[in-house]
């Protein structure tokens, strides 16, 4: 009698779990989320990275650049954001709607979609996809838009060795995994192929899978920032999206001579960062928009579309050194230096590490 | 007694469908106030979760929805807040990933290898906690956040490319070795537009564990001090329960169970631990369902369903132009709404038995007026 019923309950759990979870795919088996399959023509579809639009950086840039080639082409598109914490097949749930909505080409901002664009470039066979700063996606309808971030990082490596009082100068990175250490490595060997006594205080904001923290929080940047002013940094390169806003504004209010360096865009022009745009020396560019530009124009216009690993280098313009600020054009010894630098790394006289 | 088990009942079915409609409701204020059409809103989400591929993403979120709340329901039920759930199965899939990736056995014995170290490396790292817990009083709040921290520093040690990451040529991820397909947990396929699709195997496995903890709390001598403990240190200790040992292996067993909640998905999609990409967060979602699911097996079954149908079906807000927050929102809202009607129908089925019980005492009474008179 008993066990009659202890065996009766749990049937009737079991079956409760089961039924309740087989139910909902029973339903609709067969049909998917959407019925319309359209050519093609619903224009660009743009998958961001943590963060969105509005991070004045990677994405922003992104974005302007889709924005760009709607104009130009007269198509329509869409931008879709990821939530905080996600696993892989969020992003390919995401990429998947997109796709089969319509759009064509669909792009995945950031090293968090690489595997997810492999997977469903595959089920989409007619739609071109591309994911920046991902090389290891093989397909006949991936494109991989990467950066030489070792090469501007390397270039700003030389003007912060040359404009440092102290002889120490910083690295703020924003979270540790090899992205970021692509720009400390060439940043590091920048500033000690110019002049060896350089010390480089080196900090990371967070470790993966923190990267709000790392990347979206400008108290940890300011706070990182103050602790190398502390030590006596006086040019501090910061790659850490939003939360280097927060140590380019310490930097500036600390009362010292000090510099700070920017990164993705030219920070000195970037509008929310204009009071403090005196201290910003250069920025280590990063052109997502040119290279976003590129790969829709080569899938709309040209009809050819980009596919394979697309490198966007200090040779084609892909990512640079910014010449804005004053201090540092007026300087015409320190341009000198950091131009004859430049070429040395085109040519290949310079070979610049990825790894620090 | 056979006569109240009704009430109960429909008690207990009050609590959460008030929840939910509360929610619906507070919801749909919000989203009128953000200057949209709620019904629109929900209507968008229903639609989009009518979708096969979208139910199978369904299914596989509520089964590692399900592990991580019942991971944390079991601490819950011995009064133990595990907070690490969430470093403890990140640290867990990582090990057993860095583990089965090593190895190279035949298929069953290769899964069961995983499955014994994350378990093991669950129940380690939470035994930390338990440890300090029992013989230095230091609350397991404190230790099991602090904990997560240090698995989170742990994880970005160990896979460093000269310990256990490895970086694919090209690629910016750090992961651990890849697993062989003998270690790759067989899925259910479903057939979308010609797209084959995987309900993970671990549904049954996540089902199981249901069941299991079902059957040690309710008809296991264990099961019963958990629950006298639970509810009564004291008590428990009068009656000759060792409450020491108790934490020790309720904590024990949640961080073990916590260590499966990240091999769906390594064993049934990813087959690696990426630094960059694995999901993280996903054991503070199980406190938020163990909570909606008020501990119970069956309750946590609806919760984990529930939350992984907004969870899925909030991405097709965002594609037409809401907010997606808006699911965000109605998760906290249900897990708010739920914690409020449990304690409202409580308080009025208390009232209800108390007035029930009175009612009989002044019918016996009136009955016999003398031997209460007397």
């Amino acid at each position: 009698m008993r066990r009659e019923l202890l065996l009766r309950q749990v049937t009737k759990l079991a079956a409760v779990t089961l039924v309740g979870a087989l139910a909902l795919t029973a339903t609709a088996c067969g049909g998917s989320s959407s019925s319309s399959k359209s050519s093609g023509d619903k224009g660009v579809g743009l998958a961001f990275d943590v963060g969105g639009r509005g991070d004045n950086s990677f994405n922003d840039a992104s974005y302007a650049g889709m924005q760009k080639a709607m104009d130009e082409f007269h198509i329509k598109g869409k931008s879709l954001t990821p939530r905080e914490g996600e696993s892989e097949d969020d992003k390919v749930q995401r990429l998947v709607q997109l796709a089969k909505e319509g759009y064509n080409p669909v792009v995945g901002v950031g090293v968090v979609y690489s595997g997810a664009v492999k997977k469903v470039s595959q089920q989409f066979p007619k739609t071109s996809f591309a994911v920046i700063d991902a090389a290891d996606n093989k397909g006949p309808n991936i494109a991989n838009l990467v950066f030489t971030e070792e090469q501007s990082s390397y270039l700003v490596g030389v003007a912060a060795a040359l404009q440092t009082k102290t002889n120490t100068v910083g690295f703020i990175g924003g979270v540790k995994f090899p992205l970021i250490q692509k720009f400390e490595a060439g940043f590091v060997q920048g500033v000690h192929d110019t002049n060896p006594k350089v010390k480089v205080l080196v900090k990371y904001l967070a470790s993966p899978p923190n990267f709000s923290k790392g990347f979206g929080d400008p108290t940890e940047g300011a706070n990182a920032a103050k602790g190398q002013l502390d030590s006596k940094a006086d040019v501090i390169y910061s790659a850490a999206g939003a939360s280097g806003d927060g140590a380019i504004k310490v930097i500036s209010q600390s009362g010292k001579t000090a510099w700070a360096i920017g990164v993705d865009k030219d920070q000195y022009k970037q509008p929310s960062l204009a009071p403090y745009k005196k201290i910003i020396l250069t920025s280590a560019m990063k052109d997502a928009e040119g290279a976003v530009y590129n790969f829709v124009k080569s899938v709309v216009k040209d009809k050819k579309p980009q596919v394979g690993v697309v490198p966007h280098s200090l040779s084609d313009g892909g990512v640079d050194y910014a010449k804005s600020n004053p201090t540092l054009t007026d300087n015409k010894a320190a341009v000198d230096k950091i131009e004859a630098a430049k070429k040395k790394i085109i040519n290949g006289e310079i070979k610049v590490r990825t790894t620090p | 007694m056979k006569k109240f088990d009704k009430d109960r009942v429909i008690l207990g079915i009050a609590a959460p469908v008030l929840a939910v409609v509360f929610a619906m409701v507070l919801s749909s204020l919000i989203v009128l106030i953000s200057g949209k059409n709620p019904f629109d809103a929900f209507r968008l989400m229903f639609e989009y979760a009518q979708g096969a591929d979208v139910q199978v993403l369904i299914l596989n979120r509520a089964t590692v929805y399900y592990i991580a709340a019942i991971a944390v329901a079991i601490g819950f039920r011995m009064n133990l807040f595990n907070i690490g759930v969430d470093g403890q199965y990140r640290l867990a899939a990582m090990l057993a990933a860095a583990a089965g990736g090593a190895m190279h056995l035949p298929g069953p014995l290769h899964i069961l290898m995983i499955i014994i170290t994350a378990i093991a490396v669950g129940g380690a790292w939470a035994g930390v906690a338990a440890l300090l817990k029992v013989r230095r009083g230091v609350s397991e709040v404190v230790s099991t956040i602090m904990l997560n921290a240090i698995a989170t520093s742990l994880i970005a040690y160990l896979m460093h490319t000269d310990i256990l990451g490895r970086q694919p040529p090209g690629s910016n991820n750090v992961t651990t070795t890849p697993l062989d397909d003998t270690a790759w947990f067989p899925g259910i396929g479903v057939d979308v537009d010609g797209q084959r699709m995987e309900v993970y195997g671990f549904i049954f496995v996540a089902a199981a564990l249901g069941v299991g903890f079902h059957y040690m709390l309710s008809r296991t001598k264990f099961g019963f001090d958990l629950r006298a403990a639970g509810a009564s240190d004291s008590a428990a200790v009068a009656s000759g329960v060792n409450t020491k040992r108790m934490v020790l292996i309720s904590m024990l067993l949640s961080g073990g169970l916590a260590g499966l909640i990240g091999l769906p998905q390594l064993l049934g999609e990813t087959h690696s631990y990426g630094l960059v990409d694995f999901p993280a967060g996903i054991g503070f979602t199980g406190i938020a369902i163990a909570l909606l699911g008020r501990n119970s097996p069956v309750g946590i079954a609806f919760g984990a369903l529930l939350w992984a149908f907004l969870d899925r079906s909030a991405p097709n807000l965002d594609f037409n132009g809401y907010e997606k927050e808006i699911a965000t929102i109605m998760q906290g809202l249900i897990v708010i709404s739920v914690v409020v009607a449990y304690e409202l129908v409580r308080r009025y089925g208390l009232r209800r038995q108390q007035q029930q019980v009175g009612e009989q005492l002044a019918q016996a009474a009136r009955k016999n007026p003398e031997e209460v008179a007397a």
